[in-house]
């Protein structure tokens, strides 16, 4: 113990006297310039307090007590709590001056004309070590078995979900109880606010008019939870329960999803359906049916998320239909049962809850959804893009973004903790260990053409959708021009090739700057998704289920709530990141956690638990473990953790578009600003470019994975 | 008592939440010697030897392996080895690097820790089998890498949770002589848990017995059948018949009053009263006359096992249980006998 926390504590200090202290650019520290002249990005904290910043003394506070302890203290007990005292006393005073002192000035005007810029790498490694001579002394206390490696990995997790989750989300939680006229905080306003009328109103359901995002948002969530709900269950009977010949096309279908960026389909459908679209021009030429606006509304958002969403109910619900055990239908039939008994009262029954889950995922889903109603909207205004107009609108209105985004979390938490509490534990999982030898009861003839008739025509539409986002993107102007042209790839990929290459597209800068930012994030969110996975199925501590809920958080958070949360939090110290390309990594680590953690802890409880016990009892220590046993175990999980991961951070919009800077745009948000320019041509040919480029890299992993998969089974167990 | 090899527990219990897995316990293991935890699933006898492996941590008491405290040592550092009933061998490791990996780990130089591995290899029968891969080896052969693996740590204690669990009956025996002999010629000091008690007779020096989270009764196998100190031991110890009986003392022996019949028993008791008369099955005689000690019954059941029958037999007293040699003219289901036993056989326990 003393040697780990005497390690950290040189770490510390060395980021404390030669690190630069405060963030200046973010791209200049990772050329690695300050290694040869260590003020070159401003002075390391050790620096800047002989420049009269006393207050910069907060975190040596901790070290030097940390240091007494090692020096002075002999007894395990005394050196563990010492350690604990000292790391958290450190942490803390540095928080308060963080706090405390900002950009503009001290908060309460004191000291006075003090004033900081947001926090560097200096800082960050001085917190880490306080932070992990914390948890070493936790772990000298007996707790997490003892192993200093397990409280820091518990401890580092908890700190960054703290920092971007928690913190970012006060801020929301604060800015809402701002009082209008700039009048300060209050909990007058609140509760009227929140309730309001222009929110909540109901009236167009009655036929007067208008109604409030907050119920608009309900709506659709629910027509398109049952919608999709429907489709999925309509897709997944027909391939696990008939003889239908393209099931491999349909099984296609569930992937899409993962590789669309969100507004293309509502793109495709302006195409078609738009005023000036295909079948609309068509109808009206054949028989003089009025062009109208009909799609700018509630049934166009609604149909592009049908068409986005179905195939994520069907993937669930492939499972679901599959979990039902085929014995369960056997013994049914056995006991004189006819088939459609067998469905009305086994099959059916088991399926109920898994049925019930696809519903509030898919409810989930719309309500977040960002992308398909920015673009498709008109004036149905929803709650997530009511939060984008708040902020960036004509009339910017931050605390009303507050007031909106509270509400649309209090929703989707709502929904989350039903999906958790009630769904979740009323499942009758007959999936077992045992192989099932049996075959599924096939589908009578009435609801097998039932699916069919359901199913069969929107595959059709989908896959129609998508062969227009291709095709649309080589004609010259949709719906008045329909000649064959490479023009939107010209303008958005030109290469130059003079005196070397030079990319002069205008969609190159974002394309590259989406793959770096992907690529940086992937592995990130691969290795924190799935220490928390490690953390939660093998290791036990205290508050654990509350860490398991808190890190499953940000799932539940709809990406614009977190776009406009990081706006308010990160613009000034003492965390200063918007417009860097740092806050984009960080906001796709933690959106796409969750991802991780489900994903691992999947894998990892298919991991004997005995092969990293008898890791443990051969003498090998935690980190040993998990690098020589439980990693190349896992290779195909984590594998699918990176390529999903990239993938959600190419396609992911909500958030991102508050974050984008100038010098680092993202693809989605330049497409955004393409749309909305009315330049569909590029859009499309930018977004096709993006989905090939994420097939490739979903079918290199599946050639990777399909590689492994010869060599072992899928599931591994203690031999 | 700070003898390497030995393993102390002063008050150590362990609780999940509301949950008492151990009431606090008291052990005390001496080096060398093969003690088995024996009971029915869910007593507290996996936790035990998870506690001494250090894989849970005690909330209460200390517990000493060769007189050191370990309470609060984590299992890597404990020397301590572990045959788990999966036997978790490593299966993207070749069995060498399976049985090496923990003098790996240890930094043990390569070259002698897999010398040290063919070593533990041989030991168990194994030799030419290191380049193959867990998943290519049988059942038994698995096991014997996991005993080889932990043994060539050459650790303090050999834990070993339901090593045989997973193996057919036939093979269950012989490889339960071999993890004797291996113990007994390295002199490890061996904790064994099973909740097999024939599997826990045939290897044990000593046996404890656990029920609802403590000891029940602890002792050598013979200690245990011969004086077993409750009903349940009795009946978990070989099987028996429990018949209530009232209890008194008569001279230097002990009597006892079944279905208004005394009987002197010649052993002694402090059991006075109610109480439970043990009957083995195969202590009892049946036949068509009475004897000296017997009871009327009526046959509601028999089974032929080819070495013995067994029948299930309804008396006044309750429904017995006999086991039997066969002979000629077997008893058929509702012939009426009379079941015989010897005084000498019977055993008392507190009812």
């Amino acid at each position: 113990m003393k040697r780990t926390a005497g390690l950290w504590l040189l770490i510390g200090l060395i980021g404390y006297a030669l690190l630069p202290w405060y963030l200046v650019g973010d791209a200049g520290f990772w050329r690695f310039g300050w290694l040869a002249d260590p003020l070159l990005l401003g002075p390391s904290a050790l620096v800047s307090l002989f420049q009269g910043r006393w207050w910069l003394a907060a975190p040596l506070v901790g070290i030097a007590a940390a240091a007494m302890t090692l020096g002075l203290c002999t007894k395990q007990l005394a050196v563990a709590r010492g350690l604990v005292g000292s790391g958290a006393l450190g942490l803390l005073l540095m928080l308060a001056q963080g706090l405390l002192i900002l950009g503009q000035g001290p908060r309460f005007g004191f000291p006075p004309g003090a004033s900081q810029s947001g926090m560097g790498a200096g800082a960050l490694v001085v917190a880490a070590a306080l932070l992990f001579v914390l948890t070493t002394g936790i772990s000298g206390l007996g707790k997490g078995r003892g192993d200093a490696f397990i409280t820091g990995l518990v401890g580092a997790i908890v700190a960054l979900v703290g920092l971007f989750v928690f913190y970012p989300m006060a801020f929301i939680l604060v800015r809402a109880f701002e009082l209008r006229d700039g009048g300060g905080y209050g909990f007058g306003e609140f509760l009227p606010r929140l309730f309001s009328p222009e929110i909540w109103s109901g009236a167009c359901v009655v036929g007067a008019g208008w109604c409030g995002p907050a119920v608009n948002s309900v709506v659709l969530a629910l027509a398109t939870a049952a919608g999709t709900t429907l489709q999925g269950l309509a897709f997944a009977l027909i391939v696990t329960r008939t003889e239908f010949r393209a099931k491999k096309l349909l099984r296609v279908l569930s992937i899409l999803p993962i590789i669309t960026p969100p507004f293309v389909i509502g793109l495709a459908l302006i195409l078609l359906f738009g005023r000036a679209g295909t079948i609309t021009v068509g109808l009206h030429e054949l028989f003089g049916i009025e062009q109208t606006r009909w799609l700018y509304g509630f049934w166009g958002v609604w149909l592009s998320q049908m068409l986005s969403f179905t195939p994520i109910a069907f993937l669930v619900l492939i499972g679901v239909v599959e979990g039902v055990s085929p014995s369960m239908e056997e013994a049914s039939q056995t006991l004189d049962a006819d088939r459609w008994q067998t469905f009305r009262y086994v099959t059916w029954p088991l399926m109920r809850p898994g049925l019930a889950n696809a519903f509030l995922l898919a409810f989930i889903e719309s309500l977040a959804d960002f992308g398909n109603p920015l673009v498709l909207g008109g004036n149905f205004d929803v709650l997530s893009t009511e939060i984008y107009f708040s902020i960036v609108g004509t009339v910017a209105d931050p605390a009303q973004a507050a007031i909106l985004s509270v509400t649309l979390l209090g929703l989707m938490l709502a929904v989350f903790l039903i999906q958790r509490q009630w769904v979740g534990k009323k499942n009758y999982a007959t999936v077992t260990g045992k192989a099932d030898s049996g075959r599924n009861a096939a589908l009578n003839p009435v609801l097998r053409w039932t699916c069919y008739g359901v199913a069969i025509p929107w595959a059709m539409f989908t896959a129609m959708i998508y062969a227009l986002i291709i095709f649309g993107s080589f004609v010259k102007l949709w719906g008045y021009d329909h000649s064959f042209t490479f023009e939107h790839y010209v303008r958005a990929f030109k290469i130059v090739v003079r005196n070397g290459v030079h990319f002069v597209g205008s969609a190159w800068d974002s394309y590259f700057t989406t793959l770096w930012i992907a690529g940086i994030s992937a592995p990130l969110t691969a290795a924190v998704g799935l220490a928390t996975a490690y953390l939660l199925v093998r290791q036990k501590f205290a508050l654990k289920s509350a860490f398991e809920f808190s890190t499953m958080l940000s799932f539940a958070i709809p990406g614009t709530v977190i776009g406009v949360a990081y706006v308010m939090a990160f613009n000034f110290p003492p965390v200063e990141l918007t417009g860097t390309a740092i806050i984009l990594v960080i906001v796709f680590v933690f959106r796409n956690m969750p991802v991780g953690v489900r994903g691992g802890i999947a894998a990892m409880s298919q991991l004997d638990k005995s092969l990293d016990e008898a890791s443990i009892m051969l003498g090998a220590n935690s980190f040993t473990t998990l690098r020589r046993v439980i990693m190349p175990l896992m290779g195909p999980a984590i594998l699918a953790a990176l390529t999903y991961s990239f993938v959600r951070a190419i396609t992911s919009v909500s958030a991102v578009i508050f974050l984008v800077s100038a010098q680092y745009n993202m693809a989605t948000a330049f497409i955004v600003g393409r749309v909305e320019n009315g330049e569909y041509g590029i859009s499309i040919a930018y977004a096709s470019v993006l989905i090939v480029t994420m097939l490739a890299c979903i079918l290199l992993m599946q050639l990777m994975i399909g590689r492994r998969r010869l060599r072992r089974s899928d599931r591994v167990e203690a031999l | 008592m700070s003898e390497k090899g030995s393993v102390q527990f002063e008050g150590v219990s362990k609780r999940f939440g509301e949950v008492v897995a151990l009431k606090p316990l008291d052990l005390d293991i001496q080096p060398g010697t093969l003690v088995t935890l024996l009971g029915p699933s869910g007593c507290g006898k996996t936790t035990t030897l998870r506690l001494i492996a250090g894989l849970e941590s005690a909330s209460e008491g200390r517990i000493l392996i060769g007189g050191a405290d370990v309470t609060h040592l984590s299992a890597t550092y404990r020397r301590v080895s572990m045959v788990f009933q999966s036997y978790a061998l490593f299966p993207h490791m070749t069995v060498l690097e399976n049985v090496a990996y923990g003098l790996t780990v240890k930094r043990v130089p390569k070259a002698e820790a897999h010398a040290r591995a063919e070593e533990g290899l041989a030991m168990v029968g194994l030799v030419g089998f290191g380049g193959r891969l867990p998943s290519e080896l049988s059942g038994g052969q698995q096991q014997r890498v996991a005993v080889a693996r932990a043994v060539v740590l050459e650790p303090e204690v050999l834990l070993l949770d339901e090593p045989l669990s997973n193996l057919d009956a036939k093979l269950r025996r012989r490889v339960r002589e071999e993890i004797r002999q291996i113990q007994q010629r390295l002199g490890l000091t061996a904790i064994y848990v099973t909740h097999d008690q024939e599997e826990a007779m045939a290897v044990s020096d000593r046996i404890i017995v656990m029920k609802n989270a403590e000891i029940a009764q602890e002792g050598t196998p013979e200690d245990l059948y011969e004086r077993p100190a409750s009903a349940f031991i009795a009946d978990f110890i070989g099987d028996a018949n429990l018949i209530d009986v009232d209890v008194a003392a008569s001279g230097a022996g002990t009597c006892v009053d079944l279905l208004g019949r005394r009987i002197e028993l010649p052993l002694t008791t402090t059991i006075r009263g109610a109480g439970k008369l043990v009957l083995r099955p195969h202590q009892m005689t049946i036949s068509n006359k009475p004897a000296a000690y017997s009871l009327p019954a009526e046959v509601t059941y028999a089974a032929y096992l080819g070495s013995q029958i067994q029948y299930s037999l309804e008396t006044k007293a309750g429904l017995l249980f006999a086991s039997v040699a066969p002979r000629a003219k077997p008893f058929t289901v509702g012939e009426h006998v009379h079941v015989g036993f010897d005084p000498a056989d019977l055993r008392v326990v507190p009812a």
